[in-house]
């Protein structure tokens, strides 16, 4: 790791100020995604400045028919909560799902939505419980977050300090691990809302990152089983494509896990 | 430089390092305790696990200076004087180790797993409780052994405690 000034922030204020006083500074929360890379040297950055201390940013509270959860809430903290996994018991099992219990000590679902990897699972959830991301700023809708592979409406120092999810009236959510860095290859998020509309958020697949699969949306919206998805499939052109799976191979994953969601309404399904 | 304040094993620590440093190194250069170890630069081997105020955590993945005012336990602090761990004791009992390179990040992890488990364990859930944690050698299955005969003389004695 490269030389740098760690600088603790108590505020949010105080953090976005340290942020910008310095000339490429990073906000640095569980850091289970920035201290590898910077590791790696993959990374550089003059200052850390740390967000996890932030009181304002803890916290999670029922309001009417939305869940909010503060930036700072680590992965097991959502998992383990009772108001979540009461609310919305497939998000609480998404997030104890992620990664491994060391990593769900410190990872944050803040640092997962700014990070916005690809084959992240809080995007998902994000997307299909038309979430509301909380920045220190200004409120933005999950639909207008995620731009594209690691990139963010957010602006250069805006923090996430929350997510407002919609409470479903039923959502699940399925995901084939890669076996080795445990990463979704393809996660499909599922929720039926109480206005009867009916959101299916991918993530893994796409190669422009999360995205809904508004074909599946619809069959979903008359019937809400799997069978309704019969004949369905995604575009192998829009997928990703690597050396752990071809497009065409993640394109039926991508089908699969759908039927498997459902099949799982209430908690979420990790394949290996 | 920033000056990092901790309990660490029980004891207060005081000393200034680099802001870069991380948690592992400060725990293996500065303070010697190298029972803590390195198996990876990708936070997947767990072979550094540590607990922060009584969690398992990858001590890799985490600057020392974020650790500060926090109370650590490494795997030396784990037995009491001469008297091994009741997991340290199940791993020699149940031969869950070979050439030994995981084994304190496997008892931190396994010590952390039992205490939020409280005791109730089967053989599938610390199978999967253990993702983090990589070993090339055993093939897991006297760790998973160990693990499992540990939280139940320790879930027994909390029982026969509260009589
Ligand atoms: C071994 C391993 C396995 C993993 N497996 C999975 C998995 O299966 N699924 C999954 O989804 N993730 C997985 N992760 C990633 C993990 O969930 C990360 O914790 C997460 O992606 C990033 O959160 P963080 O709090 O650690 O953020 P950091 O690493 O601290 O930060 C990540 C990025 O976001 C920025 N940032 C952080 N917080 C904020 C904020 N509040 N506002 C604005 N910007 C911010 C940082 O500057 C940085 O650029 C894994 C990680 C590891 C090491
Ligand atoms: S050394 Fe920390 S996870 Fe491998
Ligand atoms: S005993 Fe050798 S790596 Fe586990």
């Amino acid at each position: 790791m490269y030389s740098l000034t760690y600088k603790r922030a108590d505020s949010v204020e105080e953090a976005r100020r340290l942020f910008q006083e310095a000339s490429d500074a990073a906000y640095l929360a569980g850091g289970h995604t920035l201290l590898p890379t910077m590791k790696q040297r993959l990374a550089a950055h003059d200052v850390l400045v740390d967000l996890t201390r932030i009181g304002s940013m803890k916290g999670i509270s029922v309001e009417g028919d939305r869940v909010r959860i503060g930036g700072g809430m680590t992965h097991a903290e959502v998992a383990g909560s009772s108001e979540v996994q009461r609310a919305i018991p497939s998000l609480a099992a998404l997030a104890g799902s992620i990664g491994d219990a060391q990593v769900r000590h410190r990872g944050t679902l803040g640092g997962s939505i700014a990070n916005d990897d690809p084959a992240a699972d809080y995007p998902a959830a994000a997307l299909a419980l038309a979430a509301t991301i909380m920045t220190d700023s200004r409120e933005i809708a999950a639909d207008d977050f995620f731009t594209a592979l690691y990139e963010t409406a957010l602006e250069e120092s805006e923090i996430v300090t929350g997510v407002s999810f919609a409470i479903p009236e039923t959502a699940g959510y399925a995901k084939f691990r890669n076996p080795a860095s445990r990463y979704p290859m393809a996660g499909v998020f599922v929720a039926r809302h109480r206005d009867g509309s009916v959101r299916v958020a991918v993530t893994g697949a796409g190669n422009e990152g999360v995205f809904r699969w508004q074909a599946a949306e619809s069959a979903l919206a008359g019937d809400f089983s799997a069978n309704a998805l019969e004949g369905l499939s995604v575009d192998p052109d829009l997928m990703m494509g690597d050396i752990h799976g071809s497009a065409e191979y993640r394109a039926n994953l991508v089908a699969v896990m759908a039927r498997r969601a459902l099949a799982n309404l209430g908690s979420a399904e990790a394949i290996i | 430089m920033v000056t990092v304040t901790m309990t660490v094993n029980g004891r207060q620590v005081s000393k200034e390092v680099e802001d870069r440093r991380l948690l592992v190194d400060f725990l293996r250069e500065d303070l010697e305790l190298t029972g803590t170890h390195v198996g990876c630069d990708t936070s997947q081997c767990g072979a550094c696990v540590v607990h922060l105020d009584g969690k398992a955590i990858k001590s890799c993945t985490i600057l020392a200076a974020q650790a500060d005012g926090t109370s650590i336990t490494t795997i030396e602090g784990l037995a009491d004087g001469a008297e091994l761990h009741p997991l340290q004791a199940a791993f020699k009992e149940h031969h869950g180790l070979q050439c030994g390179y995981c084994t304190p990040g496997m008892i931190m992890s396994g010590v952390d797993i039992i205490r939020r488990h409280e005791g109730q364990l089967d053989e599938d859930t610390v199978r999967h409780e253990l993702e983090g944690n990589i070993c090339r050698c055993t093939g897991y299955h006297n760790i998973v052994k160990a693990i499992l005969a540990a939280a139940q003389e320790m879930h027994g004695e909390v029982r026969q405690a509260a009589e």
